[in-house]
């Protein structure tokens, strides 16, 4: 029973963080950054040399942890701002479905890139293995990096709800969240907000890359697009743009996903997903505006 | 000496033309009322002087330097601050927190000053301070209106503009608004370019006023002359004559 709870934690952590990262930059853009998941995966092949074989041949991957955690975060940060910078940026007046089209290029772009250095191949690596070895709490078996991965995400979410309430950049982020122009006109720089949601979803990227791929010691180009698939619908289910919701709805896409695993009929298992989706255009259809909407869905900068 | 200067400024929205032509200039610690009846084009001129409506035509200055296609930001941070009509909150943040938005962009002595500002706020508006914690978004019209009045103030403005800042307000409400205003302008030598739908507070108050209408300045010259002249019962409900 704590294995399945833990289990559902440590997933919907993941779709939690993930759905933060959309929302985010949703909140102030209306954009849906489709390119997200890419930037997971790049995060990540930071750590590795270019290379066509199946064993990883790692680089900054040797680091100790205390470097190396910050180091896959700040790639993710840079990839995003970037991503901003030379792409985004000019489509700032474009309507949402030109920015997402362009979103869904760029994201093709970062993950051909890396098909060209590393090949289509899952590469194995030991990231972190200190964090393998089970730990046991209340006569549960769990994995050190189960544990790890929900303190973690808890440690980030507080970080990011202090940061947002408590500091003059999370107030001006708010307010640009809610009425972008107004914003403006109170003198906040709408260059600066956009870069710093930027940054913090690609930090968030990183976060996640770690997790990942830590947890299945495999890394493959695509790893990003499964974990973005659940972390936009959970954006959708939170309500887009409310942070909240967005990760009120990552954790409970994490928790329906195991609890489905685990009491669905043998032979329906294999259809968990679809059972996911079902349950999700379920909510949908009683509470469009998501679980908890996000209020001023006005016009954007 | 001149602070705001238009030169045939001109709005579109696609083909539809809010605002046409338009000249005038506003004078350091002057009060200008802007007034004319509804879709003369007042928030559209106000909206585009901000910054955050695309100029069609024509060039504004402020402070002699050219802000026709600065960034709203930099406008804002060369002392214009803008209450725009529509009583624009941040819903989701409180009171206070809405406040202090403008704030950021002070530093050295005026960052000083802003403990002091947000007293003189509360000072002006008690029940702002009250519901200093609440959300914003559920305070009265009249309530937001007095927090986007305030939260313009609090940027220590050298220029403000206000679109309709006696609307939802309550009669007594709106006096002290202006009282307040008026005050800034002798203490620090503030700015006031005010819309009002009618001339009648220009008329209480004095100083300049502007006629608009389809778009246009139709009359220009000081609020207590004009008046009650029929110039301006012509400008309300004669026919266009252009």
């Amino acid at each position: 029973m704590l294995q399945i709870l833990f289990d559902a934690l440590s997933l919907g952590s993941l779709y939690a963080l993930g759905a933060l990262g959309i929302a985010l930059i949703f909140g102030v853009m209306r954009l849906v950054n489709f390119a997200h998941g890419d930037v997971i995966a790049f995060s990540v092949f930071a750590l590795l040399w270019p290379s066509t074989d199946a064993l990883a041949i790692v680089f900054a991957g040797q680091l100790p942890w205390y470097l190396l955690i910050p180091f896959v975060l700040i790639v993710g940060a840079l990839l995003s701002v970037l991503c901003e910078i030379v792409v985004y940026r000019r489509f700032r007046h474009a309507s949402p479905a030109t920015m997402m089209i362009a979103s869904f290029a760029l994201g093709f772009v970062i993950r051909y890139f890396l098909l060209m250095l590393f090949t289509s191949r899952p590469k194995s690596i030991s990231l972190l293995p200190a964090l393998g070895q089970p730990v046991e709490i209340f006569g549960a078996r769990l994995p050190l990096l189960q544990l790890i991965t929900i303190v973690a995400t808890i440690c980030i979410l507080l970080a990011l709800t202090l940061f947002l309430r408590r500091t003059r950049f999370g107030l001006e982020m708010r307010a640009a969240a809610e009425n972008f122009s107004m914003a403006r006109m109170l003198g906040v720089r709408a260059n600066n907000v956009i870069m710093g949601a930027f940054a913090i979803s690609g930090a968030l990227a990183g976060a996640i890359a770690l997790i990942f791929g830590s947890q299945t010691g495999t890394l493959d180009i695509q790893m990003g697009a499964s974990v973005m698939l659940m972390a936009f619908i959970a954006t959708v289910i939170g309500g887009l743009g409310s942070l909240p919701g967005a990760v009120l709805a990552g954790f409970l896409l994490g928790a329906a996903s195991v609890v489905m695993q685990v009491f669905l009929p043998i032979d329906a298992r294999p259809f968990r997903d679809a059972f996911v989706y079902g349950a999700v255009i379920l909510v949908l259809l009683f509470s469009p505006q998501g679980l908890i909407s996000a209020r001023g869905t006005k016009e954007r900068v | 000496m001149t602070l705001l200067s238009l030169t045939d400024v001109s709005v579109r929205y696609g083909r539809l033309t809010a605002v046409r032509g338009v000249s005038f200039s506003v004078a350091e610690n002057e009060i200008l009322f802007v007034t004319g009846p509804n879709g003369a084009g007042k928030s559209s001129l106000m909206r585009a002087i901000a910054g955050v409506t695309h100029c069609a035509a024509g060039k504004i200055t402020l402070d002699g330097r050219d802000i026709t296609a600065e960034k709203p930001e930099n406008i804002a941070r060369m002392g214009f601050s803008m209450v725009p009509e529509g009583r624009e909150v941040f819903g989701s943040l409180t009171v206070e927190e809405n406040l202090m938005v403008g704030t950021g962009m002070h530093g050295g002595a005026k960052r000083g000053r802003i403990a002091d500002e947000l007293a003189s706020v509360y000072d002006t508006f008690p029940i702002l301070k009250e519901r200093r914690n609440g959300q914003a978004g559920l305070l009265s019209g009249g309530q937001q209106q007095m927090l986007v009045i305030g939260r313009a103030l609090m940027t220590q403005p050298r220029l403000i503009a206000i679109d309709e800042p006696s609307l939802g307000l309550a009669p007594n409400i709106t006096d002290q608004v202006y009282e307040r205003l008026i005050a800034l302008r002798a203490e620090r030598g503030l700015t006031l370019l005010i819309v009002e739908q009618s001339s009648t507070r220009a008329v209480m108050v004095g100083g300049r006023m502007l006629l608009m209408r389809g778009g246009q300045i139709v009359l220009d010259g000081d609020a207590r002359a004009l008046g009650n002249s029929e110039a301006i019962q012509a400008a309300y409900f004669g026919y266009e004559d252009h």
